[in-house]
């Protein structure tokens, strides 16, 4: 007897989850870069509370939007290495599922420890005491946004030799709303004003991401494999 | 009508309809530019606020508006791509982008120059000049697609889909970047919005947006054909239009 | 307006002309560029049927 799609996707979820887990040396990887990136900028511009508190929201994004896309690579390499990403494509259940659960199962992987650490970069930032919960609140709406997007930068890719530079190229200009609403909510929470249109707007980016974003990496997966 | 959209898939029929198209559409670019460039040039009074400078609109807007829509032009023939996997969709996607690109660029840098000596710096995160870097860079990463796969027709398709999610996202990144530039107004105040604009020089800003629309058709339809005459190399029509030429 | 006012721009001649000559250079560079790319598909093709039939 078929499983029925809702099986399918949580045995897909839980089986990219061990996988995961056994390369777990691996998995610190995203959140190394991470802190690294951010402890990069006081080196790179002044270790002065005030200067990097101004710049604390915007810095704390960029890095956990780059770090996220370098980990890109790990939703859909390993899997088109070895076939299982063919064998996917045959399925019967519909594709866009599947992606949306290697997505999920990524975003478990790849963000969720960097929203977990986030407030200790603020702290190396001198993130201001009110946007503390702003920044989390703004990864765990905008992190599955970049997942999704970069999904389909993965699906258009994954089949090329050097598809790593150009799926940045590719991926970043579509980043930019993310990015823009997620570090100005920050900024705004730190001052003391109200976000709850940032947070809506990014709400709503989520929406549209987890609709329609898995029937671009399908579409891009088709192709590639084709 | 749809023997019309088919007889225009036929590479042939394109082919030859327009090469009949392409000298028209380039005298009548040419003779818009003629006119809208004299009306710009010469006829319009120089702006209250800005001088002579203004007059770098007739080319930084008209540049804008086809960088626009050339992707969209590059967008839809992507769904055509998808859904009916038409070869003329194709080649008119991939010949548009450089088109596109340029007049991104062109938007760019003129809105730079025009910039200048408002500002006092060659650029400003100004909310029209980012968001046309940002389709800049959606533009490259077109090509860039383009040019890394192999097969011509694996190529399109890939390509097609990604035309199609920037599209979608073109007015999200367009409202957020608009967004944020309000936020920061403070520092600069850009003039590149006159809030009404003098009829003097509406008539040759329009007239310069039809010529680019014209010279954009001219010269995607050269390209298309020589792609055509490309990927058609092998049949009996190519040969003879080889022959004749 | 004299030839010497219109050249001069009202001061702005640094800035006008310039973007003025880049769009020149670039629309007819990429004018130019796809009437070469014509001509010299046709010579290759015209080549490449002239020469004995190879294996595709």
């Amino acid at each position: 007897m078929e499983p029925s799609t809702l099986t399918a996707l949580w045995a897909l979820m839980r089986r990219d989850l061990t996988l995961a887990y056994r390369h777990r040396s691996e998995l610190l990887n995203p959140l190394l870069f991470f802190v690294i990136v951010v402890s990069l900028f006081p080196l790179g511009i002044s270790p002065e509370a005030k200067t990097l508190q101004t710049v604390a929201p915007g810095v704390v994004w960029v890095a956990a939007l780059l770090a996220n896309l370098l980990s890109l690579d790990l939703m859909f390499r390993t899997d088109f290495e070895d076939g299982t990403l063919e064998r996917f494509l045959l399925s019967p259940h519909p594709l866009p599922l599947l992606v949306l659960a290697k997505t999920a199962a990524h975003w478990i992987v790849v963000a969720l420890p960097m929203i977990v650490f986030a407030p200790v970069l603020g702290q190396l930032m001198f993130l201001r005491p009110d946007a503390y919960w702003a920044l989390l609140a703004t990864l765990i709406l905008g992190t599955p946004v970049l997942s999704l997007i970069g999904g389909i930068g993965m699906g258009l890719t994954v089949g090329l030799r050097r598809g790593g530079v150009l799926l940045s190229l590719l991926i970043l200009p579509l980043y930019v709303p993310v990015l823009i609403f997620g570090a100005t909510a920050v900024d705004a929470a730190g001052a003391g004003l109200d976000v709850s249109g940032h947070l809506s707007f990014l709400g709503a980016l989520l929406l549209l991401a987890i609709t329609l974003a898995p029937l671009a990496t399908s579409a891009a997966l088709r192709v590639s494999l084709s | 009508m749809w023997v019309w959209f088919h007889k225009f898939g036929s590479p042939r029929y394109f082919y030859d309809f327009a090469g009949r198209c392409i000298p028209w559409l380039g005298a009548a670019c040419a003779l818009l530019m003629a006119v809208g460039l004299y009306l710009g040039l010469f006829v319009a009074p120089p702006d209250y606020q800005q001088g002579e400078s203004y007059r770098i609109i007739f080319i930084h807007v008209p540049s804008a508006w086809m960088s626009m829509f050339v992707y969209v032009v590059m967008a839809s023939s992507g769904a055509v791509v998808l859904i009916w996997r038409v070869k003329l969709a194709e080649i008119i996607a991939s010949v548009s982008a450089p088109l596109g690109a340029s007049f991104t660029f062109l938007a760019l840098a003129t809105g730079s120059l025009w910039g200048k000596p408002m500002w006092g710096t060659w650029w400003v995160w100004d909310a029209r000049l980012t968001s046309e870097l940002i389709l800049l860079f959606l533009y490259f990463g077109f090509m860039a697609l383009e040019a890394a796969i192999e097969d011509k027709r694996t190529a399109a398709r890939a390509t097609a889909i990604l035309s199609l999610v920037g599209v979608i996202n073109i007015p999200i990144i367009h409202y957020s970047v608009y967004w944020w530039n309000t936020l920061h107004q403070g520092a600069t105040v850009t003039k590149m919005d006159t809030p009404s604009i003098h009829l003097s020089m509406l008539v040759p800003l329009l007239l310069m947006a039809v010529a680019f629309q014209l010279y954009y058709a001219t010269v995607l339809l050269i390209g298309t054909r020589t792609e055509l005459l490309s990927r058609e190399r092998r049949t009996r029509w190519v040969a003879e239009v080889i022959r004749n030429s | 307006m004299s030839a010497q006012e219109f050249f001069h721009m009202g001061g702005y001649a640094l800035y006008v002309w310039p973007a003025y000559a880049l769009s020149l250079v670039v629309l007819t560079g990429q004018l130019w560029a796809a009437l070469r790319r014509r001509r010299k598909l046709i010579r290759d093709i015209e080549v490449q049927n002239r020469s004995p039939e190879t294996h595709t």
